[in-house]
């Protein structure tokens, strides 16, 4: 198939960006997103242009690091699946499709369609890990956990901090992966020790990176490559609630 | 926003009550008796400085919410997702919330305002009752009080499960049923709410 694709050009973090048309021929309908992109890119190269700058790397859709907005929507128009994991027999010949980065003053752009993602990182030094002494590792049945409680928490787990959910939020919040971080850690007995100042600390450090505030809107979890839930929201306000009235 | 938010909710729930006494159609007779208590109690007078108090901090934190997030994003997108993966309605609280706010000063200029004027001046209450008659004897009123109350019915619609989900209650035991009592409730409020201008307008009530 043919496709004309309008994909956002800057230079650097500090530029004006603008979008280019790029015109590519003889795609084919089994070909991920990303391989489209690296054809267009091989096709600029030819011509000696500068090739488009995005983010990628297992192409698995398990690590987080693809990122484009395609159409109006974060990973495209496909449900619970990352920009890699999107093929292109989603379209037809002749569509046009717009590219652009993530949108958020927390994500600057550094250059295409590549955003600078680590305030996620800092958010997750922030509080988002549990202190064990280093020592024999015991037996995993020595923990009795509640099958419903794991169950959530792996659900929580599955983010992969690709930023889906402050692309989509018309308040660039980070809520969702926050929640899902908090979540993930407080359902469970290793998490517990540092379950009260886990949360503030980590949403005082998600506010300081520059996110919007959350309005329940759910374009989250709708947007959300790995189904990340709104409940995890709803338990990260509960925990945040709780801390904060029971904390010392 | 949902502490707040669900203090106005029960507020609704009393004004709503006490006005569809009206509906028993005795010419307000039952009517003017609760609005007699909820106007002189001093209980509910006290009350009314925390609910005053309410809306003009669920007013205020919209307003900080609004434009604090709106500065989140300098640079927006070319392409935005419109309705598929958002209702309209959760995407525009602020909007809607301003449409109630400018109906409410009409509301308030109608009743609330020239009721504790003629108390501070040692008159006594105004008669509500035939206020209401003579306010919604005029068609652009009806209309207008009848925009406000769909602008409220969306507000809800959103706001309703919104705050419970702010205060972590909305679990995913309970969510289906926040969600429905939070549906029945943005529709059926104010739609007792329209009916009221609609009813003296439409001659229903003597």
């Amino acid at each position: 198939m043919n496709l004309t694709l309008k994909v956002w050009r800057q230079q650097n973090a500090q530029a004006q960006g603008g979008f280019e048309t790029y015109q590519v021929k003889d795609i084919s309908s089994e070909m991920s997103f990303l391989e489209m992109f690296d054809v267009l890119n091989e096709q600029l190269i030819n011509e000696g242009k500068e090739p488009i700058t995005f983010d990628h790397d297992c192409r698995e859709g398990i690590c987080g690091a693809c990122s484009m907005h395609i159409n109006g929507q974060p990973h495209g128009p496909w449900q619970q699946t990352t920009t890699c994991q999107l093929h292109m027999r989603a379209y037809k010949d002749g569509d046009t499709i717009v590219v652009e980065p993530w949108r958020a003053k927390a994500f600057p752009v550094i250059k295409d369609l590549m955003v600078d993602r680590r305030a996620f990182d800092r958010i997750i030094q922030s509080g988002g890990y549990i202190s064990v002494d280093t020592g024999n590792a015991q037996d995993a049945n020595n923990l009795p956990i509640d099958k419903h409680k794991a169950d959530e928490s792996f659900a929580a787990a599955a983010c992969i901090g690709c930023g889906a959910c402050v692309a989509a939020c018309k308040n660039s919040s980070a809520m969702l992966f926050l929640s899902a971080k908090v979540a993930h850690l407080a359902l469970l007995p290793q998490g517990e020790v540092e379950r009260k100042t886990r949360v503030v600390n980590m949403v005082d450090q998600m506010d300081k990176e520059g996110f919007g505030s959350c309005t329940n809107t759910q374009a989250c979890e709708a947007e959300c490559p790995k189904g990340i839930s709104v409940q995890n929201i709803r338990r990260l306000n509960a925990e945040y609630i709780r801390s904060v009235f029971s904390g010392d | 926003m949902g502490f707040t938010g669900l203090f106005l909710i029960s507020f609704l729930v009393v004004h709503c009550y006490v006005n569809a006494l009206i509906f028993f159609n005795d010419g307000g007779v039952k009517f003017t008796e609760a609005a007699h208590f909820m106007g002189t109690n001093p209980v509910i007078r006290i009350m009314e400085i925390g609910l005053t108090v309410g809306i003009f901090a669920h007013i205020i934190q919209g307003l900080l919410l609004t434009f604090e997030n709106r500065a989140k994003r300098p640079v927006g997108y070319a392409k935005t997702p419109g309705n598929k993966s958002s209702k309209w309605y959760s995407r525009s609280m602020g909007l809607l919330g301003t449409l109630i706010l400018l109906f409410f000063v009409l509301h308030w200029y109608h009743f609330w305002i020239p009721n504790r004027a003629s108390q501070f001046m040692g008159n006594g209450e105004i008669d509500a009752y035939a206020k209401m008659k003579l306010v919604f004897s005029q068609a652009w009123v009806v209309i207008v009080y009848i925009l406000g109350c769909v602008s409220l019915s969306f507000h809800l619609m959103h706001g309703f499960w919104s705050a419970f989900q702010t205060v972590g209650l909305s679990t995913r035991k309970y969510k289906s049923i926040i969600n429905g009592m939070g549906m029945a409730f943005a529709i059926i409020v104010p739609l007792i709410f329209i009916l009221m201008p609609l009813s003296f307008y439409l001659g229903w009530l003597a």
